[in-house]
């Protein structure tokens, strides 16, 4: 039961990261119907920008929670930045292209991205410090879960409860809402869509930067590649959950991380990504639309 | 209020309106009439800056718009109802309306707005938490214009609001619009391919031909007009 515990427990945090990351896939697919690739990149930025943040502060020798908060805000700023600029300059100017010219595009942002830390910084691996302190409730449930992964848990529960409410409830989320449906209905109404792309792009950018913080202090290193896998697996779960729904992201993701830890954990940890993509296979094949995606395709 | 000079719009190479002029004032219903694919969409997603005219120039209250952004258009009083209703499948009814009134910040006076929609169009306020892609064709295109209200518009475009509807709805929809002119001043340019309807609720009227006005008149003489009369009235 206890491994069990643990490995539903390992599936959550996978989930949870994929579910920082899914959202803002879907989002962005959600409003200009782009696969965003170079999205991991923008998830990996944000544990370099981290990084550098946490190995500056510590020679101040600050304190580690504020070390780690700071390191966590910097991140969040620093990846929107690149968000909000990839849209602009790489695929604004293709919004009225052919679907498949901002895609090539995207890939395009995303070597250049990694290539552009590959070169700044390095290719090797870097350890990643863990600034976490150790809960001292945990001690009684024996070490099936770390301290680092309630952080987790908690923190993407909180990005999950602000995001709905801020799409739900908030004018701007109505209008992101409202330009996901009709485009030019939306201006129509008077809607600033650019400025409601960017938005969605910020707010995508700012939640993967956080799973990048998260993980990377949980895993404790990261090197330049790591949203290229980090952004597959998180654009599966997009797509397992519906692309374009946002519960359905979260729920994707999720489903994904726990098949990847049953999978690894009882059967074989060599082929984890082998049942990952294969659960993606049957799902698709049942319900080619994702578990909560509409059925419906009219656009008029 | 309005003033179109001699307008050209495109689609990519295709050239839609070759030059349209038309001029509405202020408490005016007018109309403007014409076969499918005479551009009379086109004019009006020009006005609107969906599709920006390539020449030519539109003022507005005397301010050229045909460079502004559409969310500026709106902001300076212009809503339109296109063609096919566009309702926001996904959003609530009232959703719906709140969008209308996107760029409005007088929340006390949306309310007493929206409560006024709903005396208008009760069966809008039975359905207020329905999602808008679940309504009949008639409620939509109730709510399309509801919609376009919220934004207290001192133009409202209308583009061919009786498409598709049953005879009851859509003299109910022209009772409407005939009340919203009257009641709220609100000048009324409307798009149709029902002619005869909108020539009777209209002061005047302008007929479209291939990307061009053919005849402007006032809509007696055009309900009179023998050419009109042929090609438009079925007569």
């Amino acid at each position: 039961m206890d491994y069990f515990m643990e490995l539903f427990l390992g599936g959550l945090t996978r989930g949870s990261i994929y579910a920082l990351i899914a959202l803002g896939y879907t989002m962005v697919y959600g409003i200009i119907e782009l696969i965003n690739f170079a999205h991991g990149e923008i998830y990996m930025i944000g544990a370099f920008t981290a990084l550098i943040t946490i190995s500056v502060l510590t020679m101040l020798g600050l304190n580690k929670i504020a070390i780690l908060l700071i390191a966590a805000v910097a991140a969040i700023i620093y990846s929107s930045a690149y968000g909000y600029t990839a849209e602009k300059v790489a695929y604004k100017p293709l919004r009225s292209a052919p679907r498949l010219s901002p895609l090539i595009s995207a890939i395009g942002v995303s070597l250049f991205l990694q290539n552009y830390v590959l070169l700044a910084q390095t290719s090797d691996f870097l350890p990643f410090p863990n600034l976490i302190p150790q809960f001292k409730f945990l001690k009684a449930y024996g070490g099936i879960v770390q301290s680092s992964e309630i952080v987790i848990y908690v923190t993407t529960a909180i990005v999950l409860v602000i995001l709905t409410f801020l799409i739900k409830f908030t004018k701007l989320g109505k209008a992101m809402r409202a330009t996901a449906q009709d485009r030019d209905m939306a201006m129509l109404v008077g809607v600033n869509v650019d400025r409601v792309i960017s938005f969605t792009f910020v707010v995508g950018s700012a939640t993967a930067a956080l799973g990048g913080v998260l993980i990377a202090s949980h895993i404790g290193q990261i090197n330049f590649y790591i949203g290229f896998i980090a952004g597959i697996k998180a654009f599966v779960a997009a797509v397992l959950g519906g692309i374009g729904s946002m519960p359905g992201a979260v729920l994707g993701s999720l489903v994904l991380g726990w098949t990847e830890s049953f999978f690894t954990g009882y059967i074989s940890s060599d082929y984890e990504d082998v049942f990952a993509f294969l659960f993606l296979v049957l799902i698709l094949i049942f319900r080619p639309s994702g578990i909560l995606g509409r059925t419906d395709t009219d656009k008029v | 209020m309005l003033k179109i000079d001699n307008i050209k719009t495109y689609y990519g190479n295709i050239m839609a309106l070759k030059g349209v002029s038309i001029e509405i004032s202020e408490g005016e219903i007018i109309t403007l009439i014409g076969a499918n694919g005479a551009g009379k969409s086109t004019t009006l997603m020009s006005i609107c800056g969906i599709v920006p005219p390539r020449s030519g120039e539109i003022r507005f209250m005397g301010k050229a718009i045909h460079t502004m952004k559409p969310d500026r258009i709106v902001s300076l009083g212009i809503s339109q109802v296109p063609e096919g209703r566009r309702i926001f499948p996904y959003l609530t009814v009232t959703e719906n309306l709140d969008m209308g009134a996107f760029l409005r910040n007088d929340r006390e006076n949306i309310k007493r707005d929206m409560d006024y929609i709903f005396e208008l169009f009760p069966i809008l306020a039975e359905r207020r938490h329905q999602s808008g892609g679940t309504l009949s064709g008639g409620e939509q295109q109730m709510l399309a214009i509801s919609r376009a209200l919220m934004a207290k518009p001192r133009l409202l475009l209308l583009d061919e609001p009786s498409l598709g509807l049953a005879p009851l709805i859509v003299k109910q929809i022209f009772e409407i619009i005939r009340k919203v002119n009257e009641e709220q001043r609100t000048t009324i340019f409307l798009v149709e391919q029902n002619a005869n309807l909108a020539l009777k609720v209209a002061h005047r009227g302008y007929v479209m031909e291939n990307g061009r006005i053919t005849i402007a008149d006032k809509a007696q003489s055009l309900l009179a007009n023998e050419d009109v009369k042929k090609a438009y009235l079925g007569l």
